[in-house]
């Protein structure tokens, strides 16, 4: 039986539920502890710090700050991923050196025996600053009035335009136009583990042992390495289990993943941070802000002529991570439709706030906010089913593959490799009964209700390069040991990776034990987002299981005395094809990596085996052949030209309180289409959590900075992430169109289901209220401040199928 | 957001407890179920010298119910007095308050007492106290006071506990004969703190109301207790009179999750809501 495409129950959950896992903070418990004093203000410089208060306190180890810091650790961090039009990026420091940007920022260092004293050490250290007046917002931003960095005029990070054709032309010359102004709001990934560090210094080996809660261990291995100035080979990166990440923790490397490893290096001792709650919301990174400007021309069919767009992002203080959000949002709003002529124009701006990363769905949220309010707005305007503007603006399956004409993130095309858009939206209308709608709307106004329908399509391009690796090990006992580079935090890589080892090996699943994001065990990764791993990793594990295969029959076929081409392996046996299960004709891959490993030394009874009297050889064959190596174990990597395009589409019901504007949710469904589907519960499980984001983006979360700059929400008490009780059930029908580009056929899944989530909801409000929404997340009192504005009754909607 | 040091003590009777809180002053507080103090304490938003831990007091873990009302002791969780059916029986208010209190497990640990004393001004225990004429009994070494509901809360965070005392319980008066009640709110997700909620206490014989009132929480500093007797004739509240009455009483402010003017919206809607449910109630009660 084949394991790929089955619901197999994720082998990690037995350990995770029972309390058995091992997340950052169950490390190091006899390491020293840090806290950090932080910046309380948006922007300020540094005028004194003061700890003569705090020297007395029981525990104290250090204290340290920018000065304290040599050589390249104490330059800024670096700019992970540089783009020439980003003229301006810039870096913060460890410590801050001077100046803070934003509150929150680290300024001192505390160690101490544990993070009780540290605290308390923080507590006692004053540091003057002079106040300079804080940037806060894309509107006070951009006036360039105040600037957030000097040396920054206008706060322009950078300024970047893609186009394809004359779009403003085209949109001139169209029989009809719009223009919208459409703003998203900041969020943040908000994992409920935040990040953490635990460093371990060998004098004897002059080597350090990081372990830390990260989306990528290998880079952070090597930006550890440049920052201490030690050789890459004395240092190692374990990344432990990790409770979520959602994008926060691809940045790196973090201050503290700088400043713990060299404390304890300078130290001699184990240290240990553990960040708490408020330190993740005021020093991490946020996401989502942004305010776009969208001309569009169409004709009276509702076919779009030309798009032209100009966005505004909010890139925080700093811009470690490049361009990517504004990058993504401007090609991926391009969902899956031609329009005709496009261009977009984005400025990324600096503000006193904390810096802006990729977040779950990384800049698609605002683009499908984008460009479904742009669908639903000429549908409105034509009178049209939404539907069908839709539809009429679809590429078709038989263009595929599509080019877009721009320049994805990877630096290469944005070309849809595969997908049928009209047959998602066909099951989409199935599922959720949207030609039944308009008489489900007749029978709860008959009571007295307020209901609306709304959906969102959108492309997501996943399973960016440049490469992933797999290391697989068949021990003597038969087990088989997967190694992959990229990290884990909790989507059920270890499940996922296995099936795909069971299904390409031949062995057991139970015998399959799959490591992610350790150092030691695989140097060469990337990294866990994008929604990579299935693609990448997949690819990369399928490829070297096939490797160990070969190698495996080859040295089966000599035990066997067959033709390697005549053998298979199956439930961990080599054996003659349609032989049957006879010992004769058969042998256990634990015995196939005992011959794999010629031996001179009997250490065990196995071993014994493939030692050099054990049995007959030819004795003018080396016992290792040329281009050979000993075990049966392989290394493999998958690099593809580009990306995958994942698509979906969400369709939403709402009920909305006409007394008290509450929204509720009645029913969420979503068409998915990731290609081939390894596990379809993992898949529903990632689909599950990002419509939970969705619903949270969409309703509830929102980080609310007053004009100071002080964050008025750190704390899960008023930033709303949305409990159980508001997530609706979520029906799912999937659509498979696999990939051509992989040998899987499979696309990523990790973020597909919260990024059309504002776009859909508000279109259902917008039907239920006859209000037009241009900007999400929208609580209850805004919605009750719009009803007041509009002053008159919600308008009856005019569908085209009513 | 850890907290700063102090000293931690455990008592193991009420006289043990009384001596610690008079020793210590104003540099004690008492630790109940700790899910509003300790999370204070953790942001260092709180900082007391000493803690006394009640939790080993016995005695304390008691919910009575008698002819008079309902009497809760300071170690009573919120789970236990939502659960117990006596009470449920005597003032179906209790739980039906209770249940929009937190979550669940949150309610396993909270006292109701500790969230009387707390004084949240969104919280809903201590608007029904208001309702139920209810009063906390406060001990401290020279002996005891009754606080009538309405002169204990004083201010957000604020009630009559003085420093050396301690909340032994809280009593919950029966409503006259031919009684119903509601509490409804609205919060932003279910089990936050209200940004509105109203609890209400009608009497009503054949159908007409002869007595209405209400309390509101999240709408000022403190809950705001209202009788609605002069917007009740007929038999009925009148609604417009009613508003009236509302509007003059609270004093809602903005916040993130919601304006002045939207908590303002919402009390008129659910003082409508809590007097429908409240009536219903009383009628199914006679019936
Ligand atoms: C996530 C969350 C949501 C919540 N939502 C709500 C909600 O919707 N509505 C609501 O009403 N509450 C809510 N609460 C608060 C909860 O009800 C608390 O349990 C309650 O406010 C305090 O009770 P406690 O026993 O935990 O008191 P503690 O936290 O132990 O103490 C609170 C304060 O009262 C004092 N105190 C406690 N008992 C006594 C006593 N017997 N004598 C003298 N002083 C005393 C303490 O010194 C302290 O100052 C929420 C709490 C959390 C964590």
């Amino acid at each position: 039986m084949t394991l790929f495409g089955e619901r197999v129950p994720r082998v990690e959950d037995a350990r995770l539920v029972t309390g058995e896992g091992r997340f950052l903070d169950d490390l190091g418990q006899d390491a020293l502890e840090a806290a950090f004093v932080r910046s309380p203000h948006a922007h300020a410089r540094i005028v004194d710090i003061d700890v003569t208060d705090a020297l007395d306190v029981e525990g104290l180890v250090a204290i340290y700050t920018h000065e304290d810091l040599e050589g390249r650790a104490a330059e800024p961090l670096p700019l992970l991923i540089p783009h020439p039009t980003l003229t301006h990026g810039r870096t913060p420091y460890a410590l801050a050196k001077d100046e803070v940007n934003h509150v929150g920022e680290a300024v001192v260092m505390v160690v101490a025996g544990d993070r009780y004293a540290a605290e308390d050490v923080c507590d006692r250290i004053r540091v003057d600053y002079h106040l300079l007046p804080p940037v806060v917002g894309i509107e006070a931003s951009r006036g360039g009035g105040r600037l957030v960095h000097d040396d920054v005029p206008g706060n322009v990070a950078a300024v970047m335009v893609q186009e394809t054709g004359d779009a403003d032309a085209a949109v001139d010359a169209a029989p009809r136009s719009l223009e919208l102004d459409l703003a998203i709001e900041r969020s943040a990934s908000t994992p409920l583990e935040g990040k953490g560090v635990v460093a371990r210094w060998d004098a004897d080996d002059r080597s350090l042992l990081v372990h830390t809660s990260t989306q990528t261990s290998t880079s952070v291995r090597q930006a550890i390495a440049a920052k201490l100035e030690l050789p890459v080979d004395r240092v190692e990166v374990v990344t432990p289990d990790v409770g979520g990440g959602f994008g926060v923790k691809i940045v790196h490397p973090w201050p503290e993943e700088v400043l713990v490893p060299w404390a304890a290096r300078r130290l001699g001792r184990p240290v240990k941070w553990t960040e708490d709650r408020r330190e993740h919301f005021v020093s991490s990174a946020h996401e989502r802000g942004q305010l776009h400007h969208v001309r569009v021309g169409y004709d009276d069919g509702g076919r779009l002529l030309g798009l032209s767009v100009r966005f505004w992002h909010d890139n925080g203080a700093y811009t470690p991570y490049g361009l990517i959000v504004p990058i993504i949002t401007s090609t991926q709003l391009l969902g899956p439709y031609k329009v005709g002529a496009y261009r977009v124009e984005f400025t990324s701006l600096y503000t006193n706030t904390v810096m802006v990363t990729p977040y779950r769905g990384a800049g698609r949220p605002q683009g499908c906010f984008v460009m479904e309010r742009v669908m639903d707005a000429i549908a409105a305007d034509l009178h049209l089913d939404r539907t069908v503007v839709r539809e009429r603006n679809f590429i078709q399956a038989d263009e595929m593959p599509y080019d877009q004409g721009l320049v994805f993130q990877d630096g290469r095309p944005l070309i849809y490799d595969s997908g049928d858009f009209p047959a998602t939206m066909a099951r989409l209308k199935d599922l959720v009964g949207w030609d039944d709608f308009p008489a489900f709307r007749d029978r709860a106004r008959a009571e007295g209700r307020r209901v609306g329908i709304g959906l969102a399509c959108y492309v997501e391009g996943t399973g960016v390069g440049p490469y992933e690796g797999g290391h697989i090990r068949v021990e003597t006992d038969g087990t088989v040991v997967v190694s992959t580079g990229l990290t884990s935090q909790g989507q059920g890589h270890q499940t996922m990776l296995a099936q795909i080892v069971a299904d390409e090996l031949g062995v057991p699943f139970e015998r399959i034990r799959v490591t992610t994001g350790d150092t030691r065990r695989f140097k060469y990764a990337v990294g866990t987002f994008a929604s990579r791993t299935a693609v990448m990793s997949g690819s990369a594990v399928a490829l070297t299981a096939r490797l160990v295969r070969e190698k495996a029959l080859g040295i089966a076929a000599q035990a066997l005395e067959a033709d390697p081409g005549d053998l298979e392996i199956v439930d961990g046996h080599v054996r003659v094809k349609g032989a049957g299960g006879g010992t004769v004709s058969q042998v256990d891959l634990g015995a196939v990596a005992v011959l794999a490993n010629p031996l001179r030394y009997a250490f065990d009874e196995a071993a014994g085996r493939a030692t050099q009297f054990a049995a007959p050889a030819d004795p003018d064959v080396a016992p290792v052949g040329p281009g050979e190596a000993p075990g049966l174990e392989a290394t493999g990597y998958y690099s593809p030209t580009r990306s995958t395009f994942a698509n979906g589409m969400h369709a939403v019901v709402v009920e909305t309180d006409p007394d008290t504007a509450e929204v509720r949710i009645l029913r969420y469904c979503v068409v998915h289409d990731c290609g081939t589907i390894i596990n379809p519960m993992v898949v529903e499980g990632q689909i599950h959590g990002g419509v939970a984001q969705g619903v949270g983006g969409a309703l509830y979360e929102r980080i609310e900075y007053d004009s100071d700059g002080q964050l008025l929400n750190a704390s899960f008490m008023d930033f709303l992430m949305p409990y159980a009780t508001e997530v609706p059930t979520v029906e799912i029908d999937h659509l498979v169109t696999p990939s051509p580009l992989n040998p899987l056929g499979v696309k990523g899944a990790g973020e597909a289901g919260v990024i059309p989530g504002s776009a859909a909801i508000a279109a259902a409000i917008e039907d239920a209220e006859g209000i037009t929404l241009t900007r999400m997340p929208i609580s209850p009192s805004e919605l009750f401040h719009l009803r007041k504005e509009r002053l008159v009754e919600p308008v009856e909607t005019t569908e085209g199928h009513t | 957001m850890k907290p700063a040091p102090f000293a931690y003590h455990r008592p193991r009777s009420l006289a043990e407890a009384l001596d610690m809180l008079a020793d210590l002053g104003e540099e004690a507080k008492v630790l109940a179920g700790g899910q509003s103090l300790v999370p204070l304490m953790s942001m260092r938003l709180a900082s007391p010298a000493h803690l006394v831990d009640l939790n080993q007091v016995p005695g304390l873990a008691t919910v009575d119910v008698g002819a008079e009302g309902v009497r809760v002791g300071a170690l009573a969780r919120h789970s236990q007095v939502e659960h117990d059916t006596a009470s449920y029986d005597a003032l179906p208010l209790l739980r039906q308050a209770l249940r929009q209190v937190a979550h669940p497990t949150i309610r396993n640990r909270g006292t109701t007492v500790g969230s009387l004393v707390h004084g949240d001004p969104a919280a809903e225990m201590p608007a029904v106290l208001m309702l139920l004429d209810g009063s906390v009994t406060l001990n401290d070494v020279n002996g005891t006071r009754d606080v009538a509901a309405t002169a204990f809360f004083k201010g957000p965070m604020e009630t009559d506990l003085r420093p050396g005392e301690l909340a032994v319980g809280a009593s919950f008066r029966r409503p006259p004969p031919g009684s119903g009640s509601a509490f409804v709110e609205v919060s932003r997700r279910h089990g936050d703190y209200a940004m509105c909620g109203v609890g209400a206490l009608v009497t009503a014989s054949e159908g007409a109301l002869s007595a209405a009132r209400v309390c509101l929480v999240g709408v000022g500093t403190r809950p705001v207790l209202l009788d609605l007797a002069p917007a009740l004739g007929d038999g009925v509240v009148d609604d417009e009179a009613s508003a009236a009455l509302v509007d003059a009483a609270i004093d809602p402010e903005t916040d993130i999750h919601a304006t002045a003017d939207y908590r303002r919206h919402l009390a008129h809607v659910l003082v409508r809501r809590a007097l429908a449910e409240a009536r219903t109630a009383a009628e199914a009660r006679a019936a």
